[in-house]
């Protein structure tokens, strides 16, 4: 169930100005506030859209973090794209 | 009656957010049939539109997640997304809390309604509503159906929720039109974003314009995901205004499979004959 609270951390990063602000200035002290794993954690810190992708991150709220680390749109699903062939295809809740 | 029209039409942030990225011809068609549709709309005179979307953790998350939520608020906020991931400025959207709530009043004799008081619309809501209220001038209602995280609601409860609505809708004296949106087969922001599987949605569709009760609630949540994808299970937009106009057909206005929308872009309208 970990990955719940990476996609809170994206969907609090999405709608909160000041979330997105903390995580500009200091991500490791703000990433600390989630019960995230440490492949979690650690594909946070590395913008890693791929291997959040892999994890199971919710794509409608991972394309948004995307957005906010710089990613065009094209770019992000090429980043799945290999994420998916690398770590593995996600595996939702059904 | 006071249910004045019903339909249905696409939702994808990419139908005003990669406007320029699409082919011309079928950008125009649709754009064409999307604005007939605001056309008829305002035709009916309307006081008050019902909007029936499946929101993407804009403002329902997985920590309280509703199945079924009407607004009552004053107003809401939108789009929650940029403006140059959407194409649609930031705007104030009028709502109509007072009939908001007495539709739900007679609704919840049926079904189980959530409510919520404050909602910033994402493209969801605001992206049917830059082509139907481009003036942003009309009350809206907006319904929202988790159609993201399971547990979902069954089809059939949509389809109860839809006949509710009805029930409610014709309980008041106000003009009122229910347009359902969302996608039919898409694969939203995956690497597969841009497939569409025409021949389902056709399928689909031929069986939501003769508004075959039985055909469109006979799928499973998992046959949808396997052949519509994650995004097909937003079906339960358009089998609501199903189950709201039951015994009563439509005609497609328009339906182009258009990739880099991600979506099969598709304008139905109903009839809302009693």
């Amino acid at each position: 169930m970990s990955v719940y609270y990476l996609d809170k951390l994206m969907y609090q990063l999405n709608r909160d100005p000041m979330v997105q602000a903390r995580y500009k200035e200091d991500r490791e002290a703000l990433l600390e506030e989630y019960r995230l794993t440490d492949e979690e954690r650690q594909a946070v810190l590395d913008e890693d859209i791929g291997k959040l992708y892999s994890l199971g991150n919710q794509p409608q709220l991972l394309m948004h973090f995307a957005a906010l680390v710089g990613y065009a749109w094209m770019d992000y699903i090429e980043a799945m794209r290999v994420g998916a062939e690398k770590y593995g295809e996600p595996q939702y809740q059904r | 009656m006071t249910l004045v029209m019903a339909g249905a039409i696409s939702h994808a942030p990419g139908i005003t957010g990669r406007e320029k990225m699409a082919p011309e011809d079928k950008k125009t068609r649709y754009y064409d049939a999307c604005y007939r549709f605001r056309d008829h709309l305002w035709d009916q005179k309307p006081d008050a539109l019902v909007l029936v979307s499946a929101e993407h953790f804009g403002n329902f998350f997985m920590d309280k997640m509703p199945t079924f939520c009407i607004g009552l608020a004053d107003d809401y906020q939108g789009p929650i997304e940029t403006e140059e991931f959407l194409n649609i400025p930031k705007t104030t959207i009028p709502g109509a809390p007072e009939l908001a709530r007495r539709i739900a009043d007679v609704a919840m004799q049926e079904v189980d309604l959530g409510y919520s008081q404050e909602w910033s619309f994402d493209h969801g809501f605001m992206v049917p509503l830059a082509f139907l209220t481009p003036k942003w001038d009309l009350p809206i209602i907006p319904l929202n159906i988790n159609c993201q995280v399971p547990p979902l609601a069954p089809l059939q409860r949509c389809h109860a929720l839809g006949k509710a609505l009805r029930k409610a809708i014709d309980a008041q004296p106000e003009r009122i039109a229910l347009i359902g949106c969302g996608g039919i087969s898409h694969w939203p922001a995956t690497p597969d974003s841009g497939k569409i599987n025409e021949e389902w949605d056709r399928a689909f569709l031929e069986d939501f314009v003769a508004n075959k009760t039985d055909r469109l609630l006979r799928y499973s949540n998992d046959e949808i995901y396997r052949d519509a994808g994650p995004g097909g299970q937003e079906v339960r937009t358009f089998i609501t205004v199903a189950g709201a106009v039951e015994g009563h057909g439509g005609e497609l206005w328009c339906y182009e499979a258009i990739p880099i929308f991600a979506v099969g872009c598709t304008v139905v309208n109903m009839d809302v004959a009693a």
